[in-house]
């Protein structure tokens, strides 16, 4: 696939999806002509970037639904839900177009190409055959007043183009081949002559300046705001005049008055382009040089702005200009808002985020040999360098940053479909969509968070009929929310369904073996038992979910991000999913601590506090942090760490999804930035350790997954103290 | 490129006619121009060819009328004899182009 058409395929993707957020908005506010206008203009910036990359089938599909549209921006037809189900299909269809296209095949297959062909027939039925031909309204110059004067109508009821491409076109990628090949899709080219006089002498001639210039006679059906959109894209570049069928003989004068070439060369073109009789050409010289003498002496007239002078002798209606001059401003806000971002391949990003971690590890080493080198200078210079480094770690990974807005965004129309398949009314609730992370992050969540929706959309939210009975207002509501939280990202699902039944679960876990009956278990681990694969309380087993085969899929998913996912439920009023993850997959500000021989890296933004461990008096694993009760655990222990333990021995505080925990160490050694780097498979079941990273020196030192460890440190809190509810009940928050 | 002139030298282009090589093309056509009286153009292997391919055939023609010598193209590629067609330039070539038996309907 060449560059342009993989541009395309991303663009038009961007504004397919604009285009079903404006349809599913335009379902609450039928009426709201920026929405209407917003869906249009996605469906024509598709026909004409398709159009522009010859893409022939996507023209042909989108032209259909851009004609609907049209009509109902004119208020021909009204948007009702049976109409917007339609043209949502029909946006699905022109993202499997795309697909295609990105695929390289020449055609959609028999099924796609079936499953289009009905949707145009439902279109064309339904909403088109109102007034016959869909495509367009009739020819512009129909029951305007045309004022007849200097010659009568000429015969030819041909369009008339002229077109002079500017030098500038090809340099932008636009090859003027392209958009006259399209225009074909809107009609017949009858005749076309082509003009190179703006051709330099072979020395002067630039290769890659378009001197190309055409005239066209061209019969189509089309109106003439149609056709001047094939010429969008190079709209700024071009010089170009439309004449309608059987325009005046003075307009043509005109134009070829407002054209570069002389007027005796184009009366010729035009006469062999057909568009002219020479009869009407000879009456229109012989006027025109009887007004204007210094024509005759081929001084060329400065190019007029046709559109002002057709307007004056009332050729074309006002409103066609203003259509015409809104677009152009529309056009030129676009490019300004494209100036402004830069597309870029991710994996040149991923390059550079690769190299600013191997940045980061060589100047930890750097920093460590001056330190050791104990030269003021040195260490000086090396303290700028690493704070510039982080510097540019910093920008580097938020170059990667998203906002999970786009994200949720998609969820309006599964929560759409799915709700009308069930039969439920179900309201969705953004919040926080401009929160942001890692797009990596972005990529993985996107199906553990679509489980968790539809989850609650079949299971959670009840029926309308059962909410009334309840009590409850019959429009469920689901809210996505996502907030930042100690260096992760809180995404939360919350719905207000019937929640999570605690017997039943109970029930379910103990028939499958998954607990012992009589076994008492906090409302928190029985609601994690939902997370254990084939573990389903559904009672039937719906197209959607309930097989019991997903949720461990969404842990595990989660986990392998680094991530988490918990989940409170009160039964009657609701679940709240909440998933727990990191912001960025790939550098982080660690804490480097020393146990034995080994170093290990905690992340800094767990870090709660640092201190020493007073004389632990009984072998019991907590202590009294200013009166609470704080668990802990010893990394020696942990890792069976042999050796004499340390006389001073440090607690670092962390702080996990809520949890507090002490982690027991012998040295603190500092900060230090970290690239983590993945353990291999072997290790990949090891709790308690998130990745590895390089230290300066060379060495290899774990980070720590603190998240495992608090929980750890509470639960071997919890088991030996089973017995003391008031140990249990502050650790179980 | 020999330098013996008065005899109709041959000239392949074998790469597409696209922007990409318009600069490198329109140098090795006006060299190739220049150096003999009559220049023949074999672009039966051109696989692709845009709007700058197809404005140096047309300066290839129009530098030969202006310097009395001859320019033709001898063989067409069907992507060549398509653009030209659809340009509707190929009476004013004047060259021959061979339609292949099989696309001749």
């Amino acid at each position: 696939m060449d560059e342009i058409t993989s541009v395309f395929v991303t663009e038009s993707r961007e504004q397919l999806e604009a285009m079903e957020a404006a349809l599913l908005q335009l379902e609450d506010n039928p009426d709201d002509a920026d929405i209407l206008g917003a869906v249009f203009r996605a469906a024509h910036t598709i026909k004409g970037g398709a159009g522009v990359i010859e893409c022939g089938f996507l023209v042909a599909f989108t032209h259909v639904v851009e004609s609907a549209l049209d009509k109902l921006r004119n208020g021909e037809i009204t948007a009702n839900a049976d109409l917007i189900a339609l043209l949502l299909a029909c946006s699905d269809h022109m993202g499997h177009l795309i697909g295609v296209l990105e695929s390289g095949t020449a055609a959609p297959g028999g099924d796609l190409q079936t499953d289009g062909d009905a949707l145009l027939a439902r279109l064309q039925r339904d909403w088109l055959s109102a007034d016959a031909v869909g495509a367009a309204a009739a020819p512009a110059p129909k029951a305007e007043p045309v004022l007849s004067s200097g010659g009568g109508a000429v015969e030819t009821d041909c369009w008339h183009i002229s077109l002079r491409f500017g030098p500038d076109v090809l340099k932008n990628g636009m090859d003027p081949l392209s958009f006259l090949r399209y225009l074909t899709t809107l009609g017949r080219i009858e005749r076309i002559e082509t003009l190179a006089d703006a051709m330099p002498a072979a020395e002067e001639m630039d290769p890659e300046a378009c001197y190309l210039g055409f005239e066209i006679s061209f019969s189509s059906d089309a109106d003439k705001a149609a056709i001047e959109r094939v010429f969008d894209f190079v709209r700024d570049e071009c010089a170009l005049y439309i004449l309608p069928p059987r325009s005046r003989l003075a307009d043509y004068m005109q134009l070829m008055a407002a054209l570069p070439e002389d007027s005796m060369r184009l009366g010729e073109i035009l006469v062999r382009v057909g568009a002219l009789t020479q009869a009407e050409l000879d009456e229109g010289l012989r006027t025109q040089s009887a007004g204007t003498e210094p024509d005759a002496a081929g001084e060329p007239h400065p190019a007029a702005p046709l559109g002002e002078i057709l307007v004056e002798q009332h050729v074309v209606q006002p409103e066609l200009v203003e259509a015409a001059v809104v677009k152009q401003k529309q056009v030129s806000d676009k490019k300004a808002a494209d100036a402004r971002l830069i597309r870029i391949q991710a994996d040149k990003l991923d390059r550079l985020i690769d190299l600013v971690g191997e940045l980061v590890i060589a100047g930890a080493s750097v920093n460590l040999l001056a330190s050791r080198a104990g030269q003021a200078d040195l260490t000086e210079a090396t303290s700028i360098v690493s704070r510039l480094v982080e510097s540019i770690r910093d920008s580097a990974l938020q170059l990667r940053m998203v906002q999970i807005g786009e994200t949720f965004g998609r969820f309006n129309r599964v929560v759409r479909d799915v709700s009308k398949e069930l039969g439920k009314d179900i309201e969705l609730v953004i919040t926080g969509g401009e929160t942001e992370l890692d797009k990596s992050v972005v990529e993985k969540i996107g199906d553990p968070l679509m489980h968790l929706v539809r989850n609650a959309i079949d299971h959670g939210i009840e029926p309308p009929e059962v909410r009334a009975a309840r009590g409850k207002p019959p429009r469920g509501r689901l809210a996505l929310n996502a907030f930042h939280d100690s260096g992760s990202i809180v995404i939360e699902i919350v719905d207000d369904g019937g929640g999570l039944n605690r017997d039943k679960i109970t029930r379910k876990a103990v028939e499958r073996g998954l607990i012992a009956s009589g076994q008492s278990l906090s409302d928190n681990e029985i609601y994690g038992l939902i997370f254990e694969p084939g573990f389903s309380t559904a009672d039937r087993v719906s197209n959607l979910s309930g097989r019991g085969v997903g949720m461990d899929v969404v842990k595990r998913n989660i986990q392998s991000l680094r991530g988490r996912v918990e989940v409170s439920s009160t039964e009657g009023e609701g679940t709240r999913f909440s998933i727990r993850l990191p912001l960025t997959l790939a550098i982080i500000d660690g804490f480097l601590v020393g146990a034995g021989a080994a170093s290990y890296v905690i992340p800094l933004d767990t870090v709660v506090e640092c201190m020493e461990l007073q004389a632990v008096t009984t072998e019991r694993n907590y202590l009294n942090l200013r009166g609470e009760v704080l668990p802990f655990i010893r990394l020696r222990n942990l890792f069976e760490i042999d050796g004499e333990r340390p006389r001073r021995e440090n607690v670092v505080v962390v702080r996990a999804a809520g949890q507090k925990a002490g982690i027991v160490v012998d040295q603190l050694l500092g900060e230090f930035q970290t690239v983590i780097k993945p353990l291999g498979h072997l290790f990949r079941n090891l709790r308690g350790i998130g990745g590895s990273t390089i230290l300066g020196s060379g060495e290899v030192a774990l980070i720590l997954d603190v998240q495992a460890l608090a929980q750890l440190a509470a639960k071997g809190e919890e088991t030996s103290l089973s017995h003391n509810q008031t140990g249990r009940n502050s650790l179980a928050n | 490129m020999s330098k013996k002139k008065n005899v109709a030298q041959r000239l392949a282009i074998i790469e597409d006619m696209t922007i990409y090589n318009a600069a490198t093309q329109k140098q090795a056509l006006v060299e190739a121009l220049a150096a003999c009286d009559e220049l023949e153009l074999d672009l039966s292997t051109v696989g692709e060819i845009d709007t700058a391919g197809f404005q140096l055939l047309v300066l290839v023609k129009r530098e030969a009328a202006r310097l009395g010598k001859q320019a033709h193209i001898v063989a067409h590629s069907p992507a060549v004899s398509e653009v030209v067609d659809f340009f509707n330039m190929a009476a004013h070539f004047g060259d021959p182009i061979l339609v292949p038996a099989q696309e001749a309907r």
